[in-house]
């Protein structure tokens, strides 16, 4: 098999998971996005590793530890994401803008027009 | 103890004990007064004894390289000759007098601690000077004296007066230092050293290329020190300092500093025949302008100031006729009477509590209430007038019989032009001195008014300073035989033509000033004194403004002053002056002139340079302040908060990169 | 440029070398899983419809475990399967709901940043795919011979050569683990205790 084919598709891949990472507005979107970056990486590591016949196969072991440290990252960014989510009220990542220039560290429910409904812990505290 | 030795301790005491004085001035006041007297005190004695040792001899000279200095070496070295030791047995003695009596004087001033301690160093310095072998050492002295005589003037900063006084003290001297030091440095380069004995060597193996130069250079710097016209001004105005400092300062000592530099270095001056005459020029234009200035003063201070403008032409004039023995002669009978007047004037003040002359002539008995001041003034205006047999006398004859000698062609060395001027100019101002002696004695002793004012007898530290600086003021002259032996060798003696000629002169000056003061009285007498006219009054009412304007004093001193009784006042200066008394009371508007020739030039030339600094300097620092904060406030607006821009940004960037990077690769793979 | 040296690549490959032109079973059926996977992903990050995308997600994830299969590497398809398409898109659907995203379509799916992003993508997609279609133009992976990502090659490599970070990642497992427990938790026990008072 050529070896192009693998390779731009992981290319492409990469760059649409890219894309998504930059363009998404959901926290949980933009993880899909890194997600499909890190499955092209995968790809392209699985389609150099037999290409190359390593006798170890440094790239499918690589892979596998990747695929594990996916799990635990998504397991950590979605804990992440449930976080802000409860503190903020929204999981939109385009209006967590407290380290914008110009603005006083403002208490953290100031940054987010906060539904009324969404919990918010410190101010009940 | 070897002669060395004891010469070297003598400028170094008084340099321990301003240093100890300035250090312990606030912590322990108990030992400001025996730290001021003391140091002086030894430092006299010392003097003293290097005299005795020295005797008139052989000079000593000896010299301490401490560091090689490049092509021209610098070394600490002495060279004592009679000059130098008399002078600093003069220098110590003042000195010595004026801390004695500035104990009382100054006694109830906060600032007396550092008051004595800039007199101390200041002694230390003049003593540097005049033992120095080595001109850079000579400098540091001379410009040590510089600066304590700028921060003595000052010492009442308060007033406007003093301020001003000060700084134009040292503009107009620093005026006259920055072509000294230009003249210093070619007189060294041209004779290889800073060494006087080297120097003199080579201006007797005729070595020197540019005599007229350096010897002109050279009096610009004296002119400045020595307050010679046209840098004399600022020596009346340095009045505002207290009285003590003018009697050591700007009477006996520093402004002598000028004429003994030149007495030292004479040879270099007489290699040049114009800058002998130029020295002449100024000396008789000194002589004559300040006798008729100190007539038409009325601050008893500015009279004593213009006085010594005068004397100290009589000095340079001796040294333009080529004959330091003379000169220094004058310098030392000048110093003893000078100070001796300046002190007096200080006790006539303390009485008076005024300066103002016209404010003493309305006071019945002042001579009463101060009879030391009285006769020791007396004594000491005697001698300035040159009557015999009094110090002043033989001095100036020395001076005018030098002249006499130089005119009639007898001098090896001065053109008889020179003597020609000294002594027609040295004979009139005899005269002039003379008539402002009677007008100062007159006016301040001879007052008719109301009583002058009692406040008790003067302390002892003032009165017995007084009668000790009477004592060589009336018997100097005697020094006249044994002095030429410690001097060149210069008979000093007076001939009877000069002796007729210049006490003939004094005594018509005195005579004419004291009948035209009868006069005066007497018109003044037959005005009703509750009726004084309208121009009497004015003018009494200006008077008595420009002695506040002038006497910061009158502020200092402590007892009520007493209320200035209107009417006219006796002055022979005016009639003897007549239609000149306007020009010679203002100094000859010679301050205007300065004025219009270097402070408005330069106040304009100040105006522009701040326009320039506030307009185009500025601007620019404003924009390089200004194109930051832009550029800041541009890259703030990067600073949105969201992270997708920045990550965008950044991928953007990395992109760019591999771009480059791959193009860059394949350019190159392919060629 | 590119298409110019892949012409070339094909003329100078066509002798010994298989055909670029003249593809093979196996390069027809990459190509075609690979065109649905890229579909699909290109769907998962411009869906207006947040569930959708995670579930365009898992066509994607699919598609990548076919082409591992392809590759021969079997045994990370199924592990692929197993955590991706078992754990993973489970687990971020949970956060879509834990998140209360709405279902059905939501105007605002994308920000402001998408024209920017788009470009940068662009430019990194042809940057990527220009400099490794150059770099690997007359390259061919040999698929024929033993499998070399089968069960027992991986399970003998993994635990022959790769053991020392094996055990390191499952420490590292462990400490994710825990830490997703400590962010979950709603901020020390009294927080937690009136959170819980107030549903």
């Amino acid at each position: 098999m050529h070896l192009a084919y693998p390779a731009v598709l992981a290319a492409l891949l990469f760059c649409t998971g890219l894309y998504g990472v930059l363009a998404r507005r959901n926290a949980i979107l933009v993880l899909m996005s890194v997600e499909l970056m890190l499955n092209a990486v995968n790809l392209n590591l699985v389609a150099f590793d037999v290409w190359l016949r390593d006798t170890v196969h440094a790239g499918q072991a690589l892979t596998l530890f990747t695929i594990a440290i996916a799990a635990a990252e998504i397991g950590i960014g979605l804990a992440i994401v449930l976080m802000v989510y409860r503190n903020r009220g929204t999981s939109d990542v385009d209006r967590l803008r407290d380290t914008v220039e110009g603005r006083e560290p403002a208490p953290t429910s100031d940054s987010a027009p906060a539904e009324p409904t969404a919990p918010r812990p410190e101010v009940a505290a | 103890m070897t002669t060395t030795t004891l010469a070297v301790l003598v400028p170094l005491l008084p340099f321990a004990g301003a240093v100890a004085g300035l250090l312990l001035g606030r912590t322990a006041p108990g030992f400001v007064r025996p730290l001021a007297v003391l140091p002086t005190l030894a430092a006299a004695v010392l003097a003293v004894l290097v005299a005795v040792s020295q005797g008139g001899g052989r000079p000593i000279d000896v010299a301490t390289e401490l560091t090689p200095t490049g092509s021209v070496p610098i070394d600490l070295a002495l060279y004592l000759d009679g000059f130098a030791v008399l002078t600093a047995v003069l220098v110590g003695v003042v000195a010595t007098c004026v801390q004695v009596y500035s104990t009382a004087y100054l006694r109830e001033d906060p600032r007396y601690p550092s008051y004595a301690a800039l007199v101390s160093l200041f002694t230390s310095a003049m003593l540097l000077v005049v033992y120095s072998g080595d001109l850079m050492v000579l400098l540091v002295g001379w410009e040590i004296m510089g600066i304590c005589s700028y921060f003595l003037v000052g010492h009442y900063w308060e007033t406007e007066a003093a301020r001003s006084a000060s700084l134009k003290a040292f503009l107009v001297t620093k005026l006259g230092d920055v072509p000294f030091l230009i003249g210093l440095f070619a007189l060294a380069v041209d004779a290889g050293s800073f060494r006087i004995t080297k120097i003199l060597g080579a201006v007797a193996a005729g070595g020197l290329d540019h005599p007229t130069l350096i010897a002109l250079l050279l009096l610009a710097g004296v002119a400045g020190k020595s307050a010679q016209f046209p840098l004399h001004t600022w020596l009346p105005d340095a009045m505002a300092g207290p009285t003590p400092v003018s009697a050591l300062i700007h009477a006996a000592t520093m402004v002598a500093a000028g004429v003994y530099f030149i007495a030292r270095l004479l040879p270099v001056f007489t290699a040049s025949r114009a800058a002998l005459v130029v020295l002449a020029v100024m000396a008789a234009v000194t002589m004559v302008g300040s006798g008729l200035a100190a007539l038409a003063q009325d601050d008893i201070k500015r009279v004593l100031a213009y006085s010594t403008v005068g004397q100290l032409g009589y000095m340079t004039g001796a040294l333009a006729v080529g004959d330091r023995g003379a000169a220094f002669f004058h310098l030392l009978s000048h110093g003893a009477f000078k100070a001796l007047l300046f002190l007096g004037a200080g006790v006539i003040i303390h009485a008076a509590g005024t300066n103002s002359l016209s404010a003493m002539a309305r006071m019945d008995g002042l001579a009463k209430r101060i009879p030391d001041a009285f006769w020791t003034m007396t004594i000491a205006l005697l001698a300035l007038a040159a009557i015999p047999p009094f110090a002043g006398f033989f001095s100036k004859e020395a001076v005018l019989v030098a002249a006499e000698q130089a005119a009639t062609g007898h001098s090896d060395s001065a053109p008889s032009a020179a003597g020609w001027l000294v002594l027609v100019a040295g004979v009139l101002t005899a005269l002039l001195t003379a008539a402002y002696a009677t007008r100062l004695w007159l006016m301040a002793f001879r007052g008719r008014g109301a009583a002058a004012p009692d406040h008790g007898k003067e302390p002892l530290a003032m009165t017995g300073v007084l009668w000790l600086l009477a004592v060589p003021s009336i018997g100097f002259g005697l020094a006249a035989g044994p002095l030429p032996d410690w001097l060149d060798g210069h008979e000093l003696s007076p001939t009877v033509a000069t002796a007729v000629l210049g006490t003939g002169a004094a005594v018509i000056g005195v005579a004419l000033t004291y009948a035209l003061w009868q006069r005066a009285a007497a018109r003044a007498a037959r005005v009703p004194a509750g009726l004084p006219t309208a121009a009497a009054t004015a003018e009494a009412e200006h008077a008595a403004v420009e002695s506040a304007a002038q006497a910061p004093e009158v502020d200092e001193v402590t007892h009520d002053h007493p209320a200035v009784v209107a009417g006219a006042v006796p002055d022979p200066g005016k009639a003897l002056l007549g239609p000149l008394y306007r020009h010679a009371a203002a100094g000859f508007h010679l301050d205007a002139v300065y004025a219009a020739l270097f402070v408005r030039p330069v106040r304009a030339a100040a105006g522009l340079v701040h326009f320039l600094d506030r307009e185009v300097v500025e601007t620019y620092v404003r924009g390089a302040g200004g194109a930051p904060r832009l550029l800041g406030a541009l890259v703030r607006r990067a600073q949105t908060g969201n992270v997708q821009s920045y990550l965008s940004t950044l991928f953007a960037g990395a992109v760019v990169l591999a771009i480059a990077t791959a193009v860059l690769a394949n350019v190159n793979a392919g060629s | 440029m590119i298409g110019t040296t892949l012409a070339a690549a094909a003329a100078a490959g066509s002798g010994a070398s298989p055909g670029f032109l003249s593809p093979s079973g196996v390069e027809i059926a990459f190509l075609l899983v690979g065109l649905a996977t890229l579909g699909a992903a290109v769907v998962t990050v411009t869906t207006k419809q947040l569930v959708h995308a995670a579930l365009w997600l898992v066509v994607a994830l699919g598609g990548i475990a076919v082409e591992y299969l392809l590759l021969t590497a079997e045994f990370i398809a199924w592990v692929q399967v197993l955590i991706y398409l078992g754990s993973v898109v489970v687990l971020l659907l949970f956060g879509l709901m834990l998140t209360k995203a709405p279902i059905g379509p939501s105007p605002d799916a994308d920000s402001g940043n998408r024209w920017v992003a788009l470009g940068v993508a662009v430019a990194a997609a042809g940057a990527l795919v220009w400099v490794v279609v150059d770099a690997f133009r007359t390259t061919w992976i040999d698929l024929d011979g033993p499998v070399q990502g089968s069960t027992a090659v991986s399970g003998e490599i993994l635990f022959r050569h790769w053991v020392l970070p094996f055990e390191a990642l499952s420490v590292l497992l462990l400490a994710a683990l825990i830490g997703a427990i400590v962010l979950s938790r709603k901020n020390g026990d009294t927080g937690t205790a009136r959170q819980e008072g107030k549903r």
